[in-house]
């Protein structure tokens, strides 16, 4: 697969005492829309200040579009776009003159493009940035950004102000531009967004890449929960193994299994008489709180090609 | 009145948030007040014969008569004649800051509308900021009258002293209490406050040349100019002479005045917007703002025209005085002639007022660099980075648009000063020519305190305010308006860019100093640009 973002190794210190980056692996596909999660202060906008050779890595590799994003910067711009976390613009220009702005000093825009995303994304280019909303200032940047037609686009966080409504032609913009065959990285911490868009997801956390690999993959990962209303009593239930959490109340109860565990638990849940049970794959949201709310050990992943790096 | 609810709350809250920079601002001028005062009274403690004569010239020379006014022979009142222009300056800016950032930036900063969601009434922000800057502003009368107490000077009109300097502040106060409603954002309610400063610093000006001298030569009567100013008022204190208090009466009634009438602005206008309305704008960017350059020359192009109004104006009148500098003798003359031979005062003057006006203009430049700094700490560096800009063409931007804004504000000042100065002299066509050859050998140095704004912004880019506006500082004091009178060794006067400005029209302009400067100018540059390549940027979190 040809790559637009090969990240290797990657340390980035700020001061002798804290390390952003450690030692972090990112790898996306060209074409691919790639989901960067992580919490707050994980590393994702550092990743991608060193990605646009604004910040310098201390230490591994980073190769953006073939390219050395420190020194060839100004080339490698050309071919992408960039929404910032934070949008900070010039107060006293207007929407339409910063989108103008922005898109000209990246080599220029799509002007037809430019009015549909205005229409589609319902923003008032007429007025200036400090009248705008945190959502209409996020706004001006994402169409600054695809009003451009470039090969990567760099999305930090790019719809954490907007309301739903928004979020849902956001998603559309992206599957359009992966229709189109471009490559996205798409930071966030918006677990639903990511889960819809990405085709592959990087976890950060604390510099480091936690694990990379499709939604399936990480899935392996994690447990499945179940619900189940049992004829017989059920207490038995917490003694077996690879059933963690469980909450039981007479012939009622709730707890999650490990997927390897899967199979023996429903054998012996068929002799106590099923009446009713619910099961649910794991969320995103679930893997997260068994990534940051414990320390795990290494799970071996059953495929071959899920990267699978210690959690510390 | 529980619009006031929580005033106090919210001037604990200001003293904490101050409790270095209000101190700073206070000791520095207290200390800088103490310092000169002891210079002076040491030099005429040996030569107490001077002191009559040094006395007249600053009564009788009206060029001398803009820093302030001089009323009978005193050591305190000489001294007060150097510095209290510059203290009433720095009074009025510690409190014009002070009162906006603590309620015009708090709400562009959207943190009022945290405080405004706590039981806290609505005109409580005001009402705090104002007492914390008149608070200040006893501080720093008191401390000035001390410095000058500890420097040996009677102590009734030490403290005159220092109320004259304090009331420009507390004037000030009120002035910034309404501009920080007028404007909706930080730099627009400073520079109105700034531009207020400007006229009142010219109506004392004006005043005070324009007064009449009485038959001992040793007291103006300044001109009605000088009474619609603050600065006016506190040089009307007469300290160490006629020791008026009424006139601190003038700077009260306006400040009380002045915060009523923002009290009232506050009550009829959004959290967070100005007295007017938002406007709407262009859809479109002009051809013109699509370039690096474009948006910096789009940023700061009203900036520049207030300046250009201001460089005009000052031009226009200290030409119309060239005659009036003419008929000067003796004694009168020395402060001139340290800018060339005396045989040609006037030229003599015309280098001075040059080098006066290079200086502003160097500020200019300097609070226009130093916008690489907020471009970088307020992030919006990075979305203009992230596009196909290099960093060395962002830096370029601001480059050219500071030099070519300090060659247009130059030129507008010598031009005007050429135009009036011919007008009462004759001679207009040579007389330009001169002036605009002195205006143009000012930017070699113009462009060395610029890069070294540059290098530090790049170096040091934490603490390049700072260190960039006491650069400022020192260029002026160790410059050629004051590094001389200050008496400070030559190796500290070279040090000042402004010290190798040739003093043209009195004297030839020669190539070296201006090769050397450019010199200088090309290696500080050479060394933003190679620290620019090389550094972090030090974006926002």
């Amino acid at each position: 697969m040809k790559t637009a973002i090969t990240v290797s190794g990657l340390v980035k210190d700020f001061g002798a005492r804290t390390r952003a980056l450690d030692h972090l692996d990112l790898r996306v596909g060209t074409g691919e829309v790639h989901g960067f999660l992580g919490p707050n202060g994980a590393g994702k906008t550092t990743t991608i200040r060193v990605l646009l050779g604004l910040l310098r890595a201390d230490a591994g590799s980073v190769a953006l579009l073939g390219g050395d994003p420190w020194h060839d910067a100004v080339a490698l711009h050309r071919r992408l776009a960039y929404v910032p976390g934070e949008v900070n613009l010039w107060p006293n220009l207007t929407g339409g003159e910063v989108i103008d702005l922005l898109g000209d000093l990246r080599g220029g825009l799509d002007s037809d493009r430019r009015e549909e995303l205005l229409e589609r994304f319902q923003l008032d280019p007429t007025k200036k940035i400090r009248a705008y909303s945190k959502g209409n200032r996020q706004k001006v940047a994402l169409v600054a950004a695809f009003s451009s037609d470039v090969e990567l686009y760099l999305l930090d966080e790019p719809t954490s102000g907007l309301d739903p409504l928004m979020e849902a032609v956001f998603q559309d913009v992206v599957q359009e531009l992966r229709a189109a065959g471009r490559s996205i990285l798409l930071s966030s911490h918006i677990l639903s967004e990511v889960e819809a868009l990405c085709d592959r997801v990087t976890i950060i956390r604390a510099g480091r890449a936690a694990e990379t690999g499709t939604f399936d993959e990480l899935r392996h990962l994690t447990r499945t929960s179940v619900v189940v209303d049992t004829a017989k009593p059920v207490e038995s239930v917490t003694l077996w193994p690879g059933v963690h959490d469980a909450r039981v109340h007479d012939g009622h109860a709730e707890f999650s299994v490990d997927p390897g565990e899967l199979n023996h638990v429903l054998e012996r849940l068929v002799d106590l008489e099923v009446r009713s049970m619910i099961t649910s794959p794991p969320t995103l949201e679930e893997l997260f709180i068994r990534h940051y709310g414990e320390d795990i050990a290494v799970v071996p992943a059953p495929d071959a090609d899920t990267e699978v790096v210690t959690a510390r | 009145m529980s619009g006031f609810t929580g005033t106090m709350r919210l001037v604990r809250l200001a003293l904490r948030r101050d409790r270095i920079t209000l101190p700073a601002w206070i000791l520095g001028m207290a200390v800088f007040l103490a310092a000169t005062t002891a210079m002076f009274a040491d030099q005429y403690a040996k030569h107490p014969q001077l002191l009559e004569p040094d006395t007249r010239i600053v009564v009788e020379n009206p060029g001398m008569r803009v820093l302030g006014l001089v009323t009978g022979t005193s050591v305190g009142g000489y001294t007060l004649h150097r510095d209290a222009l510059t203290l009433a300056v720095l009074a009025a800016l510690m409190s014009v800051l002070a009162v906006v950032r603590h309620t015009r930036q708090a709400e562009e900063l959207g943190r009022e509308e945290m405080l405004g969601a706590g039981v806290v009434g609505r005109y409580a922000s005001l009402a705090a900021a104002v007492i914390v800057a008149l608070a200040a502003n006893v501080v720093l009368a008191v401390l000035l009258a001390l410095g000058m107490v500890v420097a040996g000077q009677p102590a009734a009109g030490s403290l005159v002293a220092g109320a004259s300097i304090a009331l420009v502040g507390v004037a000030f106060t009120g002035v910034a209490a309404v501009t920080s409603q007028l404007a909706s954002t930080t730099r627009g309610a400073t520079g109105m406050a700034g531009g207020v400063l400007g006229v009142a610093f010219l109506l004392a000006a004006l005043g005070n040349m324009l007064g009449t001298v009485d038959s001992a030569a040793l007291r103006v009567t300044s001109a009605w100019p000088a009474w619609l100013s603050p600065i006016g008022w506190g040089q009307q204190m007469r300290p160490f002479a006629d020791d008026l208090w009424w006139p601190l009466g003038l700077a009260v009634v306006v400040m009380a005045s002045l915060f009523w009438l923002a009290v009232v602005l506050v009550g009829r206008r959004d959290v967070g917007r100005g007295m007017w309305p938002e406007r709407r704008g262009a859809a479109h960017a002009s051809p013109g703002l699509l370039s690096p350059a474009g948006l910096v020359w789009r940023l700061q192009r009203g900036t520049l025209l207030g300046w250009a109004i201001g460089l005009l104006g000052f031009g226009l009148v200290f030409g119309a005085l060239s005659d009036q500098i003419q008929g000067l003798e003796g004694e009168a003359t020395e402060w001139y002639a340290t800018f060339g031979g005396d045989a040609d005062l006037l030229g003599a003057y015309w280098a001075s007022m040059m080098q006066i006006a290079g200086t502003a203009v160097a500020i200019y430049a300097v609070t226009l660099l130093l916008r690489l700094h907020h471009d970088e700490a307020q992030g919006t560096l990075e979305s203009v980075l992230g596009t196909a800009v290099s960093r060395v063409r962002w830096l370029g931007a601001y480059a050219v648009n500071a030099l070519a804004g300090a060659m247009l504000l130059i030129l507008v000042f010598a031009v005007a000063m050429g135009i009036t100065g011919g007008q009462v002299l004759g001679g207009t066509a040579s007389l330009l020519r001169d002036l605009v050859g002195a205006a143009l050998v000012q930017l070699p140095a113009i462009g060395v305190l610029g890069a070294t704004v540059i290098a530090l912004v790049m170096l040091l880019p934490r603490w390049s305010v700072g260190l960039s506006w006491a650069l400022v500082v020192f260029t002026v004091f160790a410059g050629p308006m004051f590094g001389p009178s200050l008496g400070l060794p030559t190796w500290l006067l070279d040090l000042s860019p402004f010290t190798h400005v040739p003093n043209a029209p009195a004297v030839a302009i020669s190539a070296e100093p201006i090769l050397g400067l450019g010199l200088v100018f090309v290696l500080l540059a050479a060394a933003g640009v190679i620290l620019l390549r090389r550094r972090n940027l030090s974006l926002p979190a």
